[in-house]
């Protein structure tokens, strides 16, 4: 009954959150006369979706222009905050007017800024204007470190804050009780399908438990900002670089830090090689480590799930690029049709990227903690007889 | 790939490092690890219930297997008791009729010896009165002698001649 009471409050609170934010995000641009925010060409469908699978520093929802040729856009703005030349600096979002391209400039503590394609540019001493070169580079400007609270972060707390709140609540369940009730009926086999079908097959039945739980955080983790970016809500925090490669370094530090003996040495100086092939062995098992593994984590999660909003995305706009082949009603039935099954698919894409992230990371690991016992059960020939264990270790 | 690097933010992994790192921290602390335990201990306790039933059923199939074995040994221990008891029957019946026998000899011993002793003791007797009767004849015949030769040995020829009949 608590549970369900805190679960309700913490719902109300995301609901009032929105609610708050809507009523002052109604943002007007001017940005132009007629319809130039509408994107109904194919250039401007392009640069939609590469803008929207960026991170943004605010978090609107749509936009529309009014009957008087003005841009309106609605949602809300999210803190900016950066590390400049003269220490941090603070600002909302909105002071950017929604502009993407540096004509608007902030100042802020004696210092400029202007946004070009979702980065924040601190402007040299004395600019006034972006410049750019030829291949529209800003020439007077530089990047600076951006930790600002951006719609990724947004989504990262958010679902943070979920995680918690719904996992806590099943474990205080198991206080009173054997079996939980009502969602935690549904949370309980999916904590059991991580344990059982991915951690302590990979790792082993002896060490499984000691990384249980950051398999078990990594999972829900990626995939319920899988699902979320499927949401109208337009979020993209699995598809940003900076995500995943913090999400594979977690994996890597952690399939380094726990690596014995046999881990290091099958590493750098195999045992069963010829010595001299021992060296290039030790490069190419040290690249595999350090280079290819965490890299293939990154990239695979990065790629799908970027793959998934532009296709998603392109189908939709289907419904504008061939409107004139096909007429309105053609063109949005096919875009429709498309884009329905593709979003089914990236649901289960959503689930199986998740689930591969966790697999690799736990075979990762399994792979480090491996324990190549030399005491095994010989047979009457004196043959080792493999066990499980060696046959995965093996495989690896 | 340099649009890919262009599009790395650093300030985002930083956020999100930390981010991270509070959460497997937190869920960890607050989650993970006591749904971990519940679990595994949920787990045992089934493990255990499971293994107490079976310990309680292989008790009842000994127990019973008990109960059937002092049965029969019952029945055993009965069924020799009753043919020992037969045996007995038989056996004092059997020692009855010898010693019945046996008795019985003896007093058919004794009778015998009995009659035999009476008939000699009568035996015995005749022989005295037949002496005496003898003796007395013989007086007679002594005392007719005396007074009628012929006449005395008519008489003795009479007198021995019953003798002979006796």
């Amino acid at each position: 009954m608590k549970v369900a009471k805190q679960t309700f409050k913490f719902y109300t609170l995301v609901v009032l959150l929105f609610a708050s934010a809507f009523a002052v995000a109604e943002n007007t641009t001017k940005t132009g006369e007629g319809k130039e925010g509408q994107i109904d060409t194919k250039e401007k469908v392009e640069a939609y979706i590469l803008h929207h699978i960026q991170d943004s520093h605010d978090f609107s929802l749509f936009s529309y222009t009014s009957d008087s040729g003005e841009r309106k856009h609605v949602g809300f703005p999210l803190p900016v905050i950066i590390w400049t030349s003269n220490g941090l600096v603070t600002f909302m979002s909105s002071e950017f007017h929604h502009n993407d391209d540096g004509h608007v400039i902030v100042e802020k503590d004696g210092l400029r800024f202007a946004k070009i394609h979702s980065k924040i540019f601190e402007l040299e001493a004395g600019a006034d204007v972006v410049a750019f070169d030829e291949e529209h580079h800003a020439t007077n400007a530089h990047k600076v470190l951006d930790f600002s609270i951006t719609k990724s972060v947004v989504g990262v707390l958010l679902i943070g804050l979920l995680m918690f709140f719904w996992f806590a609540g099943l474990a205080k369940q198991y206080k009173t009780k054997q079996v939980p009730t009502g969602f935690g009926r549904v949370l309980e086999p999916l904590v059991l399908y991580v344990r059982d079908e991915i951690a302590r097959p990979n790792i082993g039945e002896k060490h499984y438990r000691k990384f249980t739980g950051y398999l078990l955080t990594v999972f829900f983790f990626i995939w319920i900002l899988n699902l979320l970016g499927l949401t109208p809500f337009g979020f993209n925090v699995t598809g940003q670089l900076a995500v995943t490669a913090c999400l594979a370094i977690f994996t890597l530090v952690i399939y380094t830090a726990s690596g014995n003996k046999d881990y290091w040495m099958h590493m750098l100086w195999m045992p069963d090689a010829p010595w001299w092939i021992r060296p290039v062995l030790a490069i190419i098992e040290l690249a595999g480590a350090f280079i290819i593994k965490p890299f293939s984590l990154l990239v695979r999660l990065f790629a799908n799930i970027s793959a998934g909003h532009i296709v998603v995305m392109s189908l939709i706009a289907i419904m504008f690029t061939l409107k004139d082949t096909l007429g309105v009603a053609g063109a949005t039935g096919l875009s429709l049709i498309l884009s329905f099954f593709i979003t089914l698919i990236e649901v289960l894409v959503a689930f199986l990227q998740a689930y591969i992230f966790t697999m690799l990371s736990a075979l990762f690991i399994g792979m480090a903690v491996a324990e190549h016992d030399h005491d095994h059960a010989h047979d009457e020939h004196g043959h080792e007889i493999p066990d499980a264990e060696d046959v995965r270790g093996d495989f690896i | 790939m340099d649009k890919l690097l262009n599009d790395f933010s650093p300030g985002l992994f930083v956020v999100q490092t930390i981010l991270l790192l509070l959460l497997i921290f937190l869920m960890v602390k607050f989650a993970w690890k006591p749904i971990l335990n519940s679990l595994n201990e949920r787990e045992e306790g089934i493990q255990d219930a499971l293994k107490a039933a079976e310990n309680a059923k292989r008790d009842m199939q000994n127990l019973q297997a008990n109960n059937e074995k002092l049965l029969q040994d019952a029945r055993l221990e009965r069924e020799t008791m009753l043919k020992e008891a037969r045996e007995m029957k038989l056996k004092m019946i059997d020692e009855a009729k010898t010693e019945a026998q046996a008795e019985a000899g003896k007093l058919v011993a004794n009778a015998q010896l009995a009659i035999e002793n009476e008939k000699k003791a009568a035996i015995a007797e005749l022989k005295t009165q037949v002496a005496s009767l003898s003796i007395e004849i013989a007086e007679k015949v002594v005392r007719e002698e005396l007074s009628n030769k012929d006449k005395q040995m008519k008489l003795v020829e009479s007198m021995l001649g019953e003798a002979t009949l006796n």
